[in-house]
């Protein structure tokens, strides 16, 4: 905010000390006052420490545990469990973050023009679109993904249509499906991770668009911008802060994400989560889930905060 | 804010060359403000030094001393089981937790016919609960509870023998008092009496068997035949369209069988040469998923031509949908059992045997059988079952006659490294 540091100084506001003489009564309201923000942050900051701090050092303990169940659990500080994980399961965090930077990218390429529209060109219809984008969520994330098995069933119309077409030679000489069938392959899990995160990008990027003032389009126009300049020097930039937040919350949960993995994937499409569900719960190695969560966690940071420095929006976290 | 004048001086000139333009600054009345805000302390505290604060008390909290006191004790040093005080002649309740879908409805579809003639009979209310969906999650969930020596809430449960198995060896559930189970003791069928994980039953009964067999779609098999789970696993004909399931007892145990060793009797090299053969498939794509209970959809869909899969649905999937069809591969199937068992600390033991004791009474259990359609496991009933069922009572997914038997095989009980590796092993087969 360049320009308001060069603006001159305003009026002094009073400061606390020496109060000025003529309002005695400021001081013990303002006291008050300076405790209020705290007072009212305590119920989240105590949901935090229970639900978010607590787990999270638990979790931390027991990935440097070592035991079996029958025998108890110590803490060891067995560190090797976090670089045995990650060279048991490289290959799915690899692949957990491609499925999700892909279903981020086809998020927003999908997304953007969709906002765009409702922002700008929908007029009375804008509400309607809304309520359509926010629609799926008024039915089970589980029902919906069961959904897609039922759409892209192999005997299905629209495997039929697409081997038909023939695109399914070309996404299958790209390694994205298998055969002629798009279930159990890599295409079906990041269509799955798009669509399921779908309105996480729209609607940031609506809000941002939505706060752009048209009358800024009219003076590109003026200026002798034609559409494609308007967009690129004006709608873009203004828009960024909204492009950054619906990518990062597309791409946070969907590195995660093991349900559509689950259903709509095969061996080899198991991402992350599938690997630290099956220990957690299957192998019963906690130490190595919980490593595994942690790098997760790691990985996810380091990815998020490169992502945050590179677009030029910090203001956002 | 309340103190101090607004600011409406219009913005300097000269600070306005398009270039500079900003979308997001304030206007000059809002800088004031915020200016305001920020040099008399009364601003609420900003969100970066929320932040660094909450990360500082989230290091400090998780700091190493508390990091080293969260161990988890060691289970299994109550042998034999923890009864609590036993409240069944005050309290005529009972919690049963079962499987979805794992018990006889009414045409209302809400009651249940044997656990309300139980009630009449006894005066007992049973207050069940469907809220076992997947072996390890319910172990997930009752885990902490148990280990830490507290009521679960529940007299009795239903759970998988492998899990039985495990509750029996961790000492997280009571021993049975045998004079509360005559009927249970009299018609216990032979193929259920004694298994290796719980020899003379001491600690379960079986509430039902659970066969995994063969089970195609005629329609996408489409004239490919199909005789044995090596069919499955090597004809290119069915690439990608074969399903195994998760249960790595199931699917494991009739690989071994396929490969003419016992799974009753295997060596760890055995189960190896197993792992090997199913890898050997998997990496040719052979196989499209490893499923857990939704694999009923994709092979009534046609997306699995064939797959490993529970009997007990198979009769279900065949009435709706003819195409469906089983096989019993001549090397033999797998049989396991879901059992009652009452956990450490329940408050009703004796109420929760006399619910055991009644199912094992022809009558209901084979009210039972008819309409879940599992293996039953009570002798005698075939004549009860006949009744109420002309064709269940000849089924022999649900009752098996002495063939069927002679094929059954289980799985043998692993110590606990054992499973740890053998699902460590199978894990990395399926992917993770």
């Amino acid at each position: 905010m360049a320009t308001v540091t060069q603006q001159p100084p305003p009026p002094r506001a009073p400061s606390p000390s020496p109060p000025p003489a003529p309002v005695p009564r400021v001081k013990p309201a303002r006291r008050r006052g300076r405790r209020t923000p705290y007072l009212l942050l305590l119920p989240g900051l105590l949901w935090l420490v229970v639900f978010f701090v607590l787990p999270v050092a638990y979790q931390a303990s027991t990935s440097v545990q070592t035991g079996s169940l029958e025998e108890g659990y110590e803490v060891t500080w067995h560190f090797a469990t976090y670089g045995d994980a990650l060279s048991a399961y490289w290959p799915q965090f690899v692949r957990s973050v491609l499925y999700a930077a892909s279903a981020t990218v086809l998020c927003l390429v999908l997304g953007y023009p969709l906002a765009y529209l409702i922002a700008f060109r929908a007029g009375r219809w804008r509400n309607l679109i809304m309520i359509l984008v926010i629609a799926p969520f008024f039915a089970g994330f589980l029902i919906r993904t069961l959904a897609w098995k039922t759409i892209l069933a192999d005997g299905g119309y629209v495997v039929g249509a697409l081997d038909a077409l023939h695109v399914l030679d070309v996404t299958s000489w790209l390694g994205w499906t298998a055969g002629d069938r798009v279930l159990a392959t890599p295409l079906a899990v990041v269509c799955g991770l798009t669509y399921t995160f779908l309105p996480f990008m729209i609607l940031p990027l609506y809000t941002s668009l939505e706060r752009i003032d048209p009358r800024l389009h009219e003076a590109a126009n003026d200026l002798y911008a034609g559409p494609a300049t308007t967009f690129r020097r004006v709608t873009l930039p203004l828009s960024m802060p909204g492009v950054v937040s619906g990518t990062l919350l597309t791409f946070i949960p969907a590195t995660g994400d093991y349900i559509n993995a689950d259903l709509l994937g095969s061996t080899d499409t198991r991402m992350i989560g599938n690997v630290i569900q099956t220990q957690f719960l299957r192998v019963l190695d906690y130490p190595t889930a919980a490593a595994l969560s942690f790098l997760l966690m790691a990985a996810i940071l380091c990815a998020v905060t490169v992502h945050i420095r590179t677009s030029g929006t910090e203001d956002l976290v | 804010m309340t103190t101090g004048p607004t600011d409406p001086r219009p913005p300097p000139k000269g600070t306005t060359r398009m270039e500079q333009y900003e979308p997001d600054r304030p206007s000059p009345t809002r800088a004031a403000a915020v200016r305001r805000g920020l040099r008399d302390g009364r601003a609420a505290p900003s969100r970066r030094s929320l932040l660094r604060a909450g990360a500082g008390g989230a290091l400090a909290f998780g700091g190493l001393g508390a990091l080293s006191a969260c161990g988890i004790p060691p289970a299994g040093h109550t042998q034999g089981g923890v009864p609590a005080e036993d409240h069944s002649e005050k309290e005529k309740r009972v919690a049963f937790s079962n499987w979805t879908e794992y018990m006889d409805v009414d045409d209302s579809g809400r009651g249940h016919p044997t656990l309300d003639a139980f009630t009449g009979r006894t005066g007992i209310e049973v207050t069940y609960t469907e809220d076992i969906n997947d072996n390890t999650e319910f172990f997930g969930k009752i885990k902490p509870q148990l280990a830490a020596g507290q009521d679960t809430g529940r007299d009795l449960v239903v759970l998988t023998d492998w899990l039985a198995a495990r509750l029996i060896r961790l000492g997280w559930v009571q021993k049975l008092d045998p004079s509360h189970l005559p009927h249970a003791y009299a018609n216990l069928s032979p193929q259920f009496r004694s298994p290796d994980w719980d020899p003379g039953r001491a600690y379960s009964y079986p509430w039902q068997g659970i066969a995994a067999v063969i089970a195609y779609n005629r329609k996408a098999l489409d004239g490919v035949e199909v005789r044995t789970l090596s069919d499955l696993l090597d004809n290119p004909e069915l690439k990608g369209r074969v399903g195994l399931l998760t249960e790595m007892r199931d699917t494991m145990g009739l690989v071994l069988l396929d490969m003419e060793k016992d799974p009753e009797r295997f060596t760890a090299d055995d189960y190896d040469a197993g792992i090997a053969r199913l890898q050997k498939a998997v990496d040719k794509g052979q196989v499209r998923r490893f499923t857990g209970n939704d694999y009923t959809s994709d092979l009534s869909r046609g997306d699995f031509a064939a797959c490993v899969a529970w009997a007990g649905d198979i009769v279900q999937l065949k009435a709706d949908n003819p195409d469906i069809g089983f096989l019993i591969p001549d090397s033999g199937y797998m049989m396991s059992s879901d059992n009652l068992l009452i956990p450490n600390k329940a408050r009703h033991k004796t109420n929760a045997e006399r619910l055991i004791d009644y199912y094992f009474e022809p009558r209901p259990a084979a009210e039972l059988a008819a309409h879940i359609n599992f293996v039953c496991p009570v002798d005698g009933v075939r004549d009860e079952l006949a009744r109420i069922d002309e064709d269940a009572a000849d089924d022999p997914l649900i009752l098996p006659d002495k063939d069927m038997q002679a094929k059954s095989r289980a799985f043998r009980s692993l110590s606990a490294e054992e499973e740890t590796a053998c699902e460590a092993k199978f894990a990395k087969l399926t992917g993770a």
